[in-house]
């Protein structure tokens, strides 16, 4: 990945259009490909602190393959949430309302 | 103090959740279902320990987490000390970017985790070792954070960070197995994956 040209790299040169050129500019050449995919799951994990969070977040603007592997780690991300869902069976909620309501007159009538 | 009498009222809704974490761990249905009624017991009986305020989610989990491994693993004489193996960075996200999409506008890799079935990252989350698929169930399934999943697990900050990572590189190995099991990567004539 590292051989790919970041796509700010342009501005980081010096047109210094805008307020995150500048930014870019401060960050951008200390994180590279390897430090940002290391820390990319602490990042997306959203366990970073925060000026560490801002100098990947511009390093996966600048970077296309950064930037599509953390979308695709995002989106993955979402895929297993969703697919590991499950029907409660409705004989069990029966079951747990059915056992909590028994302790609680055992309790009541203990007093 | 939380009242009793508000157990139900509150605690109920996180059923689903706790049903499908209960599955992932015990494996097994009539286990899961077991445990779950077991941790809506204790978690009634403690309520009243319950601070009105904090994530009454977390607490449920805690009390689920600390069921399943006093009474469902009691029966293994050594807790598991199974490790996962070591699977690099973004193992998934190379073998199936560029595999070749077909739909215009959508990414292979997209495409290839459409493709992913319940039953497929259900195997593949349920076959790593425990102490991975506890962590990155809480995490990623879930969705708590690292101190949230320590305080939960009983296990240092540190040591539940390194689980996650290294549990989801091997989960990605595992669907990637599923994947070229099912034919779903790497079946596609002249294409290398390479």
């Amino acid at each position: 990945m590292n051989e790919e040209v970041p796509k700010g790299q342009q501005e980081s040169e010096g047109t210094g259009r805008d307020a995150a050129v500048d930014t870019s500019a401060l960050f951008g050449p200390s994180v590279d490909c390897v430090e940002a995919v290391h820390e990319l799951y602490s990042y997306l994990d959203g366990e970073l602190t925060e000026v560490r969070r801002e100098e990947i977040r511009i390093h996966l603007d600048w970077c296309g393959p950064c930037g599509g592997a953390a979308q695709f780690e995002a989106d993955l991300r979402k895929v297993i949430a969703n697919r590991c869902k499950d029907r409660v069976p409705r004989t069990l909620i029966d079951r747990v309302a059915a056992a909590i309501d028994d302790e609680s007159r055992q309790h009541d009538a203990k007093h | 103090m939380a009242d009793q009498a508000t157990f139900t009222e509150v605690a109920m809704e996180f059923m689903p959740s706790l049903y499908s974490a209960a599955l992932r761990m015990t494996r097994n249905r009539a286990d899961a279902e077991d445990l779950v009624q077991e941790t809506y017991l204790k978690a009634y009986r403690s309520f009243g320990s319950f601070q009105e305020g904090t994530n009454l989610r977390a607490w449920l989990y805690r009390i689920l987490t600390n069921t399943y491994i006093n009474s469902y693993r009691a029966a293994q004489r050594r807790p598991e000390l199974a490790d996962v193996e070591d699977v690099e960075d973004l193992y998934l996200y190379k073998r199936l970017a560029g595999s070749g999409g077909s739909e215009a506008g959508r990414s292979a890799e997209d495409e290839a985790l459409d493709r992913f079935t319940d039953d497929d990252v259900k195997a593949a989350l349920e076959a790593l070792p425990e102490a991975f698929r506890m962590a990155v169930l809480l995490a990623d399934v879930e969705g708590f954070s690292y101190k949230e999943i320590s305080e939960i697990t009983e296990v240092p900050i540190g040591t539940v960070m390194s689980r996650i990572h290294r549990g989801r590189r091997a989960l990605q190995k595992a669907l990637h197995d599923v994947a070229e099991a099912r034919g779903l990567v790497g079946s596609v004539p002249g294409v290398s994956r390479e």
